[in-house]
């Protein structure tokens, strides 16, 4: 098995990208009940946003050093995420489902449209956050920025994991995703879930925004096209589960990586890897449509 | 004076237009019809085409999601296997086998069609199990799925782009002066399809696919088999949107993947939204205001082009904007649309003076 451990390594990192990425869209599913079509188009904007402060010549003060530049990247995720939630999610509460979906596909158009009205949709290059020497590792040759990225990544993970299972806040947030009339009950304000919900949402999405960004060397607006990857994601792991999202991404990440690495060479069949989580998508779907670690909804009349 | 509109036989009542002042509407848009080719120059009809084609389309999608209520991401695909169906069946499927000819296009757009709403039944098979979002998710991978297909076949579809033959209807290149020619084969077109999908839901089919929207298990309480009735929808959806494509290709006589991704899904979702949900003559409007949207934009940049000279790089992204918002702003203030908007005005004047 020639190049298995960079494969492995890749697929891990794109997996851990797209767990953080999916554990934002788990965590407002959960906490609001809402699917967000949106949430590639919220990495988008993180990511731009910090491009700006960065390296956009004609920007005041610049250039920001990146620790201030993501942090400020960070605090407009957070401010984006509070305003969705109350300008665009609070006037649909109780709408039907497909009211919804359109509701943050139109969102994820108009940021879309928005980021690209600033900055084109040409390539643009985007400097390097990590150094990327060349590291050995049990034999093979690894650039050292891809093990920050699945540090950073899982690192991340850990401590979401962390803060839904021991902070206060975090326990709000699973008690009024359980049942929130409950949850209102014992003094909980839904009003302030739902809005912790979309911030995190937004600067996990962020944060997965800027290592792929660092990874490719450069970035585009197709960039909010991993947003629909999410989905193949989500499914695998459980709508409802952020586990499911950590397990489903790394699993997504491995099977693109692997596929591109053997399959397409053996089957001769070029960017298999872009159709195979979907294919997959539909398999889990009639067999298990709750996923890895979702809950079974049973319905009752 | 009447306030309202009652009705003195059964016959009245299920008539399809109901009083004489919707009589007289529907002979003005026909006679506005008739007339528009005569007055009209080629981009105007250019435009008047793309609303019929999209209107069709419009319909397919608004029967299995407004009247079924069957979440579908995919129509995008769907208009592309109907496009790339009618463009293998007029040619390039007997050029493969080593022949010169092809079907006639009336016949080869109806086969369309019909292979559209089998690959649609197809895709609509895990509607059985699956509900709601998860319907919606199955179907933007068929939508992934689809496209993937259509540009690793390349013998079949040509990969990038796919060059069809001249249209011939009985011996007539329709593709020559095609604005005017098309127009007088999509507009009577759209009006079929108009009338066929209003009185479906007259018969007892129709009936049944509202009530699996309303609730399914209550449907199938009363004796509807849900899973024929959702592949039906599917089926008679996927029919039309598939006859949309087959038009639109034969109509641009050169199609590609990317024109059939999944932002032609969300924006035919878009005209059935602001158009109204669960309404035939709401489709329609919804694809006129769709298809007009960007034309509008562009004319209005080109007014303030002057005093803006940068505006032309902009254009594509404030359309792409306006679309969002139009999205957002409909669900929140009208989530029933146009045909609702229209309602209240028409019934602002027939209830008068009692219109509180």
């Amino acid at each position: 098995m020639p190049n298995f451990l960079p494969l492995l390594i890749t697929g891990l990192m794109n997996g851990a990208i797209y767990a953080l990425v999916a554990l934002g869209f788990v965590l407002i599913y959960k906490a609001t009940d809402v699917i967000n079509f949106a949430q590639g188009e919220l990495l988008l904007v993180g990511v731009y946003v910090t491009f700006a402060l960065v390296a956009e010549t004609g920007f005041p003060l610049r250039p920001w050093p990146w620790p201030l530049a993501i942090a400020a990247a960070l605090a407009v995720a957070v401010g984006l995420g509070v305003l969705i939630e109350r300008l665009v999610l609070r006037p649909l509460i109780g709408e039907p489902i497909i009211s919804v979906i359109m509701v943050t596909i139109g969102l994820s158009q108009l940021l879309r449209a928005i980021v690209a009205a600033f900055f084109g949709t040409s390539q643009r290059a985007f400097p390097p956050i990590f150094p990327s020497h060349v590291i050995e590792l049990f034999g093979t040759r690894i650039t050292a920025d891809r093990l920050w990225a699945l540090g950073i990544a899982g690192l991340l993970l850990l401590l979401l994991s962390l803060f839904f299972r021991f902070s206060t806040t975090g326990i709000a947030m699973r008690a009024a995703a359980d049942d929130q009339q409950a949850a209102l009950s014992m003094g909980i304000s839904i009003k302030r879930v739902f809005a912790i919900a979309w911030s995190i949402a937004a600067v996990v999405a962020t944060i997965g925004g800027l290592l792929v960004a660092n990874n490719n060397g450069g970035i585009n607006t197709s960039l909010g096209n991993i947003g629909l990857l999410v989905f193949p994601v989500v499914i695998l792991g459980g709508l409802d589960s952020i586990p499911g999202a950590i397990i489903g991404g790394i699993i997504i990440g491995m099977i693109e990586s692997f596929s591109a690495g053997y399959l397409n060479v053996k089957l001769g069949l070029e960017g298999l890897e872009s159709v195979l989580p979907y294919v997959l998508l539909i398999i889990i779907l009639m067999i298990r449509p709750y996923g890895l670690f979702g809950r079974e909804i049973i319905e009752r009349v | 004076m009447q306030s309202g509109v009652f009705h003195t036989t059964y016959g009245k009542d299920m008539a399809l237009q109901q009083s004489s002042w919707q009589k007289w509407r529907l002979g003005l848009v026909l006679a506005a019809l008739l007339i528009f080719p005569f007055v009209a120059d080629n981009s105007q009809l250019y435009l008047a085409n793309t609303i019929a084609i999209a209107a069709i389309g419009a319909i397919g999608l608004n029967i299995l999601v407004g009247f079924t209520g069957q979440i579908s991401l995919g129509q995008g695909a769907f208009l592309g296997v109907g496009a790339y169906a009618s463009a293998l069946f007029t040619g390039r499927l007997f050029e493969l086998f080593g022949g010169t000819g092809g079907t006639p296009f009336l016949v080869s757009i109806l086969l369309a069609a019909l292979f559209t709403a089998l690959v649609g039944t197809l895709f609509g098979l895990p509607s059985l199990r699956l509900k709601g979002l998860y319907l919606a998710i199955a179907t933007l991978a068929a939508q992934q799925i689809i496209i993937w297909i259509i540009t690793h076949t390349p013998k079949l579809t040509g990969g990038e782009s796919f060059s069809l033959r001249p249209t011939l209807l009985f011996g007539l290149n329709m593709n020559q002066n095609g604005d005017f020619r098309f127009y007088w084969l999509l507009i009577p077109i759209a009006i079929l399809v108009t009338l066929a999908a209003t009185n479906l839901f007259r018969t007892r089919v129709g009936r049944s696919f509202v009530a699996v929207r309303d609730r399914d298990i209550a449907a199938e309480v009363m004796g509807i088999n849900l899973f024929r009735t959702k592949l039906l929808a599917f089926a008679v959806s996927s029919f039309f949107v598939g006859l949309a494509g087959a038009l639109l290709a034969h109509y641009r006589l050169v199609i590609s993947p990317d024109r059939f991704e999944i932002g032609t899904s969300i924006s035919f979702l878009a005209m059935i939204i602001i158009g109204g949900m669960g309404s035939i003559a709401g489709s329609i409007y919804g694809a006129a205001f769709i298809t007009l949207l960007p034309a509008l934009i562009e004319s209005l940049g080109r007014q303030v082009s002057n005093i803006y000279p940068n505006i032309d790089t902009m254009l594509p992204y404030i359309q792409q904007g306006a679309f969002g918002l139009v999205i957002i702003l409909f669900l929140i203030f009208e989530p029933e649309g146009l045909a609702k908007v229209w309602h209240n005005i028409k019934n602002y004047f027939n209830l008068w003076p009692f219109s509180y």
